[in-house]
């Protein structure tokens, strides 16, 4: 059977009542600005991780509080929405998407904060060059993922959203390269064992950021194409995000 | 396809412009065919005077299941429910090409007998319309003058049947001997379902009914709704997305004449496949 041949529309606006318009359009920025805020915890994690220094460290921990905040208002707009507009169709998966969305926004925070308080540790009152490049590359890798995964959904972009889940593939495999190179280090050294094992937790945030990323990759796919394609495997969701509506 | 102006849908007749689709063969998007079909709709194109008021529709009703008609004033929806039991007939300059069957009966068989038909589908309106008459003559007219009831005591059951399951029974018992018209909104309403049922009907069709009773006595219909629905084909109008969502298994969306998809409601609500359905859904200008 024939399928609109009309373009889809926009995710908010266009709605014969203009209050329906705002309250989305608004809950949708307040999504990218906590997009924002995320980024910028991690950027700032990173840059703590890899001076380890204390003191970038120490506000990445204080700042956390800020996507939570953001996380609970956004969970209150979106309840108010369902509640007084009853959303429906795309306007429902956009709920839904954003609901889920800021839960894996907030957790990447939390992981983020993670990585700023070992570096306040392992920093202490003098700052040094850190010196394991896995984590390092590991984290240029999931900084990149993360933007990607916040444009994909400014723009509801399905092949940027299914192409965060390809890199999430290497960044697994680099994971894997990473705790193989910590775990050499830790038989040279047993002396550096404790600082290594703080490494190796670093590197599993930073794996679980990734995680995260995909996940709103996911959800970018739901939000567009009303397919769920979590769980499946990477084939499929090609697939699906080529897929008509 | 989405040239038309949605104000143009304010009259009654789908005002058509130069523009619209005159498809010979308009291509409603979805499942058009129920498992168990009751009534099968095939090309049914029907005109008031030059006015074309819904075009080449093809789609089942079948039993066991409510079919939601939805759609902005003036799409269509009602005349396709009046052709389902030829209410369309009196009308004077209506006309009407295509085939309805109910059960494999054509219902335009010039054989066929018209009142018996708006037996076998009955009609329940907007506004509750009950008989001037008493709540009992109310609900045992339609098994009299089809000869359903022969004795008074077969009559009685059928009354009490319909009303109980009708969901008024115990409401009206110990007056059946009042008028309907004394009646709550909401009791009326389920006064006409119990007159409807009592001619032990096939398809209820039924066209906006909750749209004068508050949400309590909405709520009532909507679950008898539901539960007629075990026994009989529903078809149902309504302006409200909700009670849509809830109360059907399948609905169809009407626009400007055409039936331009139909779906399983739980896709139609969360993923509608046309552009059209989506923006009506969503309440965006169409």
């Amino acid at each position: 059977m024939a399928v609109a041949e009309a373009e889809r529309p926009s995710v908010t606006g266009r709605h014969i009542s203009r209050k329906y318009d705002e309250a989305l359009e608004d809950v949708r920025t307040s999504v990218l600005e906590m997009g924002g805020l995320v980024e910028e915890q991690i950027t700032n994690a990173l840059a703590a991780l890899a001076e380890f220094d204390s003191e970038i460290g120490e506000r990445v921990v204080r700042d956390d509080y800020k996507i939570n905040r953001l996380e609970v208002q956004i969970d209150e707009e979106c309840t108010r929405i369902i509640a007084l507009h009853q959303p429906a169709a795309s306007d429902l998966r956009l709920v839904i998407a954003i609901i889920k969305t800021i839960t894996d926004l907030e957790r990447m925070g939390d992981e983020a904060e993670k990585i700023g308080r070992t570096a306040v540790r392992l920093g202490g009152n003098a700052p040094r060059r850190m010196r394991y490049a896995g984590v390092r590359n590991l984290g240029r890798h999931v900084q990149q993922m993360v933007h990607q995964a916040l444009d994909a959904f400014a723009r509801l972009d399905v092949e940027a959203a299914v192409d965060i889940a390809r890199e999430d593939k290497t960044v697994d495999l680099e994971y894997a390269a990473c705790m193989r190179e910590l775990v050499t280090y830790m038989m040279e050294d047993p002396r550096r064992i404790s600082e290594v094992l703080d490494m190796i937790w670093c590197a599993r945030a930073l794996e679980r950021i990734a995680d995260h990323a995909k996940n709103i990759g996911e959800y970018i796919v739901f939000l567009v194409k009303g397919k769920d394609i979590r769980h499946t495997s990477l084939e499929h969701k090609e697939l699906q995000a080529q897929s008509e509506v | 396809m989405n040239t038309v102006a949605a104000s143009a849908a304010t009259a009654f007749v789908a005002d058509r412009t130069d523009d619209a689709p005159r498809d010979e063969a308009y291509e409603t998007v979805g499942e058009i065919h129920s498992p168990n079909a009751r009534i099968t709709v095939r090309d049914v194109t029907v005109w008031y005077g030059e006015k074309i008021g819904i075009e080449n529709v093809n789609i089942d009703i079948g039993s066991n299941e409510v079919l939601a008609l939805v759609g902005p004033s003036g799409c269509g929806k009602s005349t396709f429910l009046r052709c389902l039991n030829r209410m369309n007939d009196i009308i004077d300059n209506c006309r009407m090409s295509g085939t309805i069957r109910l059960d494999g009966d054509d219902i335009f068989d010039p054989k066929l007998d018209v009142v018996l038909l708006r037996a076998r589908v009955g009609m329940v309106f907007q506004k509750p319309n009950p008989f001037p008459k008493s709540i009992y003559d109310n609900v045992a007219y339609g098994p009299r003058i089809h000869g359903l009831s022969e004795t008074r005591a077969d009559t009685d059951e059928i009354v009490q049947r319909s009303l109980e399951r009708a969901g008024l029974w115990e409401e009206v018992k110990d007056r059946l001997e009042q008028p309907g018209t004394g009646l709550s909104g909401g009791q009326q309403q389920r006064l006409c379902i119990a007159r409807a049922i009592a001619v032990s009907p096939e398809v209820i069709l039924m066209d906006e009914p909750c749209s004068a009773l508050d949400p309590i006595a909405t709520a009532r219909i909507e679950e008898l709704i539901d539960e007629l629905r075990q026994q009989y084909a529903i078809a149902l109008v309504t302006h409200s997305m909700q009670q849509a969502a809830r109360v059907s298994q399948r609905t169809a969306y009407f626009h400007l004449g055409h039936l331009v998809e139909v779906g399983e409601t739980s896709q139609i609500f969360t993923n509608p496949r046309h552009t059209l359905t989506e923006d009506y859904i969503t309440g965006r200008v169409g």
